[in-house]
């Protein structure tokens, strides 16, 4: 069960997206989890077969736990592309899955050494844990106090994973003719369904059994729904229609919960969870804040000349600039990017930036868009509505809960100047940007009128500095400047 | 298009872009980024969504007249 943000404890999986024998590949989402805060799809960081499903769906497990078991691939990468992953970072995606093949190879060293806080690698040597073979469930799949203390007690940890295996086979013993995982097997052919997908089909009243699907290896994207749905409209048709929130033959009740578990309920555990984050991030962080007024005029020429010749969808907005010189401010002052581990600063070589996006029925949410300083303009416009939009719809990605190096909120695109945002842990810097206002300005001894945007930086004191800070501020003002080089 | 056709794309294409908005608490001077809480990539999407229907390009320079609910009829009654 992967560690999807500092506040998750545990996580419901809600469904599997693959079944034992299947091959995945890195990057696949290979099943759908509840957390009290999100409905994510999972992706998997490693490359194999599928062996054993060892969490049955509507089962809640800690993090930490093994999902499933994840075989030798039957096609190996070839090393040299191992060798060259360009990001260190993104390897070390927390461990959803344990390869449980005796005979994998040792997988690719996952933190360089240094990277490892020292408190981390001073229990390691204490306990005898071997860093390399251990899953790292904190941030950016860095390994934690917590994980090295799982790694030195295996028996315990492997204990339940062996006794749920037994009672199965004892069950399929007492129960001859029935497979053993029948309660997790919904009947027929089954063929995964994206979680917006289903949601839609909820919504529309679409049977998914009847849904003919056109995604990858015959799963039903939100594409066909919409398409059955309309065909079932102008048909006039009832049998491709059930009533709404049923989802007949494919449903393990425990798998169909969380859509019918109550909005108010959902609300509540929302809330609670986000309360919990930012007391502990109040708690453990040493706020400082900056705030600095930046000229945006340039910024919004250079957009408004680039949107000529774009049309309306590929049009690009304020908030793009902003966190494009957000993430290249960082290469000057690195101690704002990064994450705050047992008692050290570990800084980030990949700029992931969490954008908070706020919920309509309540609530916040800041995903992360990868690598954001190396995409350009228009690719990020392209990420940030895509996020803005599946973080609406609950179809967020494990990876972007997961690994956000530092968080930009651009709650004053809503109307405030300045905002002074909680830092999530645990990251160590938010950015916040408010709203673009004509202010009076003076320069060079006359008063003019320009558009100006209020910049804040809450950062960790015990990260950096309020010089450094400024610093960083300073640099994300300059970079604004010349919106041609970003 | 008529009056009550540009309501009526309007509305379709706001429940698309906020699906929990509820439009009849906007007035028709009220802004309506303001009034349904829509950011600018909300407002995006809006015009986009407006730009898929009519086929209109909508250039930037005109993002001012359908700031409100009037604004966004009074301009597809005229243009289209």
């Amino acid at each position: 069960m992967p560690s999807l943000g500092a506040d998750m404890d545990a996580g419901t999986v809600v469904r599997w997206l693959v079944k034992p024998g299947d091959d995945v590949r890195r990057g696949d989402v290979v099943a759908v989890i509840d957390t009290e805060k999100a409905t994510i799809e999972a992706e998997i960081f490693e490359s194999g077969v599928v062996e054993e499903l060892v969490v049955h769906e509507g089962e809640r497990v800690p993090v930490g736990t093994v999902l499933a078991r994840l075989g030798t691939p039957s096609v190996a990468p070839p090393p040299s592309k191992r060798r060259a992953r360009p990001e260190p970072a993104l390897v070390t995606a927390p461990a959803a899955v344990a390869t449980g093949a005796p005979a994998a190879p040792a997988p690719p060293p996952r933190l360089a050494p240094a990277a490892h806080s020292p408190v981390v690698r001073h229990l390691a040597e204490q306990l005898g844990v071997d860093l390399a073979r251990c899953h790292g469930t904190g941030p950016g799949g860095a390994i934690t106090r917590a994980d090295v203390e799982r790694a030195a007690r295996p028996r315990a940890g492997e204990a339940p994973a062996r006794r749920r295996a037994a009672r199965r086979a004892g069950a399929a013993a007492v129960t001859p003719g029935r497979p053993a995982q029948a309660p997790s097997q919904p009947p027929g052919p089954r063929r995964p369904v994206s979680p917006y997908a289903r949601r839609l089909a909820a919504e529309l009243g679409v049977d998914l059994g009847a849904v003919r699907g056109t995604g990858p290896e015959g799963s039903i994207v939100a594409h066909d729904v919409q398409l059955a749905a309309a065909e079932a409209a102008a048909a006039g048709r009832e049998d491709l229609t059930a009533p709404p929130g049923e989802t007949p033959a494919r449903a393990p009740a425990a798998a169909a919960a969380r859509p019918e578990q109550p909005d108010a309920e959902r609300q509540a555990a929302l809330r609670r969870a986000i309360g919990a984050l930012m007391a502990r991030s109040k708690r453990e962080i040493p706020h400082y804040y900056l705030s600095t007024t930046i000229d945006v005029g340039a910024a919004l020429g250079w957009l408004e000349q680039a949107n000529l010749d774009r049309a309306v969808p590929e049009r690009l907005v304020l908030p793009v600039l902003l966190l494009k010189a957000t993430a290249r401010a960082v290469a000057k002052v690195p101690e704002m990017n990064g994450f705050f581990v047992d008692g050290a600063f570990v800084p980030s070589e990949a700029v992931h930036v969490g954008v908070a996006v706020s919920l309509r029925t309540g609530g916040v949410i800041a995903p992360a868009i990868h690598d954001v300083a190396r995409l350009s303009a228009d690719e990020l416009m392209g990420k940030l509505r895509d996020l803005v939009g599946r973080a609406r719809a609950g179809a967020l990605r494990s990876s972007e809960m997961s690994d956000p190096t530092i968080t930009v909120t651009n709650l004053g695109d809503l109307g405030v100047e300045a905002v002074f945002g909680v830092i999530y842990p645990p990251q160590v810097a938010l950015v916040g940007f408010g709203r673009a206002t004509e202010r009076p300005v003076a320069r060079d001894g006359l008063l003019g009128v320009r558009p100006c945007v209020t910049a804040t930086l809450s950062a960790d004191h015990r990260a950096s500095d309020g010089h450094r800070g400024g610093r960083f501020l300073a640099e994300i003002d300059r970079l604004l400047q010349e919106p041609e080089t970003l | 298009m008529t009056n009550d056709e540009a309501r009526q794309l309007i509305r379709t294409v706001l429940r698309q872009v906020a699906p929990e908005a509820d439009l009849d608490d906007v007035g028709g001077g009220e802004t309506l980024q303001e009034a349904l809480d829509l950011d600018s990539i909300d407002f995006l999407n809006f015009v986009a969504g407006l730009h898929q229907q009519t086929g209109l390009a909508i250039p930037e320079r005109d993002y001012p007249e359908l700031s409100t609910l009037e604004g966004c009829v009074a301009y597809l009654t005229s243009a289209a």
